[in-house]
């Protein structure tokens, strides 16, 4: 995730991450906090615009959703973490649950 | 009201464009930022990394490219036909990219409020590591389109030009329009973004395009207003045509230079002066071309060089006419005193064309220009564009202190003015008109000097006969009247008498004038008697 410095903006979408991340995948998540304005050129490499960015590396696929990130479904969506179609949930490799009844 | 103290004047930074600086007074205004907006293929791009290539090649400043649509690789290619080499740059560390044009491949999901804060970073990043005083952000718009919500990327752009400003730089923004006359850009806060608005075009006129280039503000500070006309070069970039620098400042001279013919010398009172214009207007056959040669002959006979720039006959008609009036242009070119350049006018816009003409004037270094026919040019582009070619070429010959003879061609036979003369005759020191007179049952030809600034003249319209030695002008035409109009009229000796005394009558009742003209009337009419 890349945040600007800690601003609020950062803090609340850091927040709102770890909450998500809590509920959905209980600990079976690494996430690291990249500040643009002490590591630009990590910002530079990733081709990164707007903070706060969040980048899901894996599971593949790759994606990508900025923003506070204080819509959850949006969020689970966003990083196809949770499918619109249950069926999808299968097809999500290899590890952590991807998606859970609710 | 004080005048203000230096720190109150906005400074402004030399942009290495010598002809943009001319029409912005200088430069950009330093440490702002300055909006340049611009329909499509309007040559923002250009501009964009002109700005930055002219500081790293010539101010030794370097710069960073923000890239918001065309990919970075995309733009080192597309600027190799410009000559500017910028992988090479970027490795000497004078130039860095930030790419933040969209990548297909990466999908993006907007949730939630977000800032611009990365972009900002990297745009600081890149500025402190190459040492940037220069900024091209390309484009504005291009922005909008990467996110959904468009007030959020309107708050971060006025966050950014702040952020631009705080770093030192100065900072030039694109930013399309849909219409070379309607709003200023697209998104209507661009230009609120920047302290300083410019705006190029690209306008469909008459079938041609015409670029030109316009300053709308330059907060504090002064620039030269309405639009010039530019056009993009491959080793030059874009290259404004600055009118306005055309300053009657021109030094005139007041050295005579033959014109290669002793008889129209005399009626100019002496030869024509030295870098002064002259144009020559008639109808086609009454003798433009010679008149050209001969004015290149006399030229070259004293050791200066000429150049002809032909845009009506092709190179073996004009040698062998020449050759007809006893002029040899093949041995003037071998002698290195003659060059000529013969070339459909349609080959280039006018704009190119003026900028052709300054480069071979350049490296040829001639001391006389004869320009055959304006009238050619003058169907390459609009009325407008051939104007600005006129005063431009004109103001250039004049500050190289060369002598320029340009031929114009009526478009009727007899008598007449062409649409060319109405132009630029202004423009021009001397004028000879040359027309046909009909005279019982035959074409004969006349010449007058019409006007030639800062000398007197001969006003008599004079015959003249061309044979294998080139132009002899011979007597007046003393009683034909209504030639320059086109209807020759036969005045019997009788009728003219008595014009005369009156004119003579009237004269002698208020102080005698001190010209010439009116002393040898009354001269040619004793004579007569």
């Amino acid at each position: 995730m890349y945040v600007t410095g800690s601003s609020a903006r950062a803090e609340l979408a850091v927040a709102n991450l770890r909450r998500i991340c809590e509920q959905e995948l209980s600990d079976q998540y690494e996430l690291r906090v990249i500040d643009v304005l002490q590591q630009p050129q990590l910002a530079e490499d990733e081709k990164i615009l707007a903070t706060p960015t969040l980048i899901k590396e894996l599971p593949p696929p790759l994606r990508r959703v900025i923003g506070d990130l204080s819509d959850k479904e949006k969020v689970l969506l966003g990083l196809e973490l949770r499918s619109a179609e249950p069926r999808r949930s299968e097809s999500a490799p290899p590890s952590p649950p991807a998606t859970e009844p609710r | 009201m004080t005048p203000p103290t230096s720190a109150d004047v906005v400074q402004k930074l030399p942009t290495g464009m010598p002809s943009f600086d001319v029409i912005a007074k200088g430069g950009l205004p330093i440490n702002r930022t300055t909006l340049l907006s611009g329909t499509a293929g309007s040559g923002k791009t250009v501009f964009a990394v002109q700005f930055l290539a002219s500081g790293i090649l010539d101010l030794d400043e370097p710069g960073v490219f923000v890239t918001f649509e065309e990919s970075a690789a995309d733009i080192r290619a597309n600027m190799k036909s410009f000559g500017w080499d910028l992988a090479a740059w970027e490795r000497a560390g004078r130039l860095a990219f930030v790419d933040a044009s969209p990548d297909p491949n990466i999908e993006v999901i907007e949730v939630g409020s977000f800032d611009l804060g990365a972009l900002l970073a990297r745009v600081e990043n890149a500025v402190r590591k190459v040492k940037a005083k220069r900024v091209s952000v390309d484009s504005l718009g291009a922005i909008f389109s990467q996110f959904s919500d468009q007030s959020i990327v309107r708050r971060e752009l006025f966050r950014i030009a702040w952020g631009l400003k705080s770093m030192g730089v100065t900072a030039l923004l694109t930013a399309e329009r849909t219409q070379d006359y309607g709003p200023v850009a697209r998104y209507g806060v661009e230009e609120f973004i920047a302290d300083n608005v410019m705006v190029l075009r690209n306008v469909l006129e008459d079938e041609s395009r015409r670029r030109t280039i316009e300053i709308l503000k330059f907060r504090g500070t002064d620039h030269q207003k309405g639009e010039y006309p530019f056009t993009i070069v491959p080793d030059g970039g874009l290259v404004v045509i600055p009118l306005s620098a055309i300053q009657l400042k021109q030094k005139s001279s007041d050295v005579r230079i033959s014109s290669g013919n002793a008889e129209l010398d005399a009626m100019c009172g002496g030869g024509f002066f030295q870098d002064s214009v002259i144009l020559v207007s008639g109808a086609t056959g009454t003798g433009k071309t010679l008149t050209v040669t001969q004015f290149l002959d006399g030229g070259a006979r004293v050791g200066e060089r000429c150049l002809l720039l032909a845009f009506e006959e092709s190179r073996e008609q004009l040698f062998r006419n020449a050759i007809g009036w006893g002029v040899d242009f093949e041995q003037m070119e071998r002698d290195g005193m003659l060059r000529v350049v013969c070339d459909y006018p349609e080959v280039a816009t006018l704009e190119d064309w003026l900028l052709n003409i300054q480069r071979i004037v350049a490296e040829f270094k001639p001391t006389r220009v004869a320009l055959d026919s304006l009238s050619a040019l003058e169907r390459v582009g609009t009325i407008k564009a051939f104007r600005e070619f006129v005063i431009g070429f004109t103001s250039f010959i004049k500050h190289q202190e060369i002598t320029g003879l340009f031929t114009s061609t009526t478009s009727t036979l007899m008598g007449g003015t062409s649409i060319t003369e109405g132009h630029i005759s202004t423009l021009t020191d001397s004028i000879i008109l040359l027309r046909y007179v009909e005279m019982f049952g035959e074409m004969r030809r006349g010449l007058t000097v019409l006007k030639m600034r800062g000398s007197a003249h001969d006003k008599a319209i004079r015959e003249f006969t061309i044979d294998k030695d080139g132009m002899h002008l011979g007597r007046p035409f003393r009683n034909v009247t209504g030639i320059l109009a086109g209807t020759p009229v036969h005045v019997s000796p009788g009728d003219l008498e008595r014009v005369w005394s009156q004119i003579d009558d009237e004269a002698s009742k208020r102080p005698r004038a001190e010209n010439g003209p009116e002393r040898r009337r009354g001269d040619e009419r004793r004579g007569r008697r």
